[in-house]
């Protein structure tokens, strides 16, 4: 049986291939950037280390300068002091990049609803998963990453 | 209960600005007008029965309908003696205003600046009067009464 490519490219099935491709390696290669500032970064090297492993999931390279890495976790309450950094951080990042949101603070600014704290970071920076819970469980953040690792095989991928 | 030496000393010298003179749980206590306020702080630090060298606390009230609307708390310390003073001043809006304390306590500096910075009253005489825990983009004293609960700062940009 002959395979026709000529027809195949017109149809457009490579392509949409290679966005299956893309997803797949760049859903289990994540390097991450956490921003921690409060409480929840115990949970978060909790979730990191052998406990619970964060690296089975192939997020398990932290990248401490926001120019490697594809996910920038937001972990902790952010003030309206901080909140120029976290956008200046989060503009250094190369595309594509993800965004998570971790613990309710980040979300909608939690109990902290005062003169000083941003209610929820989505006011400064688009959100990708936001993970609530103060402090989300592990488990809460591996479910968490999880849905990041699907959202990232079915987008549309930037190449 | 017989008053303390320092209750004693401030009437006698500055009789006319003491507003009150209260003594609860063995606390003394001095409410005194504004314009006194830095010659009874270089008596109290320089005089050799107090020696009130040490400045542990400054802060301010909001009284809010009260008149005049807010007070200035000083706690003072006598190391040599043991001796503990609270001092208040009225200050009446609007433009709140006292003098500073910082020619005689250096460190009275970053106290200054985060009452201004809370209350909004202002110091005359302090080197540099800015906020010191907000930001400059800040609108506002948080810790007011009148400051509504619900307000929203404008959001700050990166600075390029």
């Amino acid at each position: 049986m002959e395979i026709d490519f000529q027809g195949s490219l017109q149809t457009g099935f490579f392509t949409s291939r290679m966005d299956k491709m893309l997803g797949w390696a760049r859903k289990y290669s994540i390097f991450q950037y956490p921003f921690v500032t409060a409480c929840c970064g115990m949970e978060y090297m909790s979730t990191a280390c052998s406990h619970y492993d964060i690296d089975r999931f192939g997020a398990g390279l932290p990248r401490f300068s926001p120019r490697q890495a594809d996910v920038l976790f937001v972990v902790g309450t952010i003030s309206q002091k901080l909140a120029p950094v976290l956008v200046q951080i989060y503009e250094q990042m190369c595309a594509p990049k993800w965004v998570v949101a971790f613990g309710v603070c980040t979300c909608t600014g939690g109990f902290y609803d005062n003169y000083a704290t941003v209610t929820g970071i989505d006011h400064i920076v688009p959100v990708d998963i936001y993970i609530p819970g103060c402090p989300p469980r592990p488990e809460t953040v591996l479910e968490g990453l999880m849905l990041l690792q699907k959202k990232m095989q079915n987008q549309k991928q930037e190449i | 209960m017989e008053a303390s030496i320092t209750l004693k000393k401030i009437k006698e010298g500055f009789g006319n600005d003491v507003i009150e003179v209260d003594s609860p749980f063995q606390q003394d206590t001095v409410v005194i007008a504004p314009s006194a306020l830095l010659p009874v702080a270089t008596f109290l630090k320089e005089d050799p029965e107090l020696q009130y060298n040490y400045l542990m606390d400054l802060t301010a009230v909001d009284y809010w309908k009260r008149k005049p609307r807010f007070e200035v708390v000083y706690h003072f310390l006598s190391v040599a003696n043991s001796f503990r003073l609270r001092l208040k001043v009225p200050v009446a809006e609007p433009e709140p205003k006292v003098d500073s304390l910082t020619s005689l306590w250096p460190g009275a500096n970053w106290y200054e600046r985060e009452v201004y910075d809370m209350f909004g009253i202002q110091f005359t005489g302090h080197p540099d009067l800015r906020r010191i825990l907000l930001y400059p983009e800040f609108e506002g004293h948080p810790l007011r009464k009148d400051y509504p609960i619900k307000r929203r700062q404008p959001l700050i940009g990166p600075k390029h």
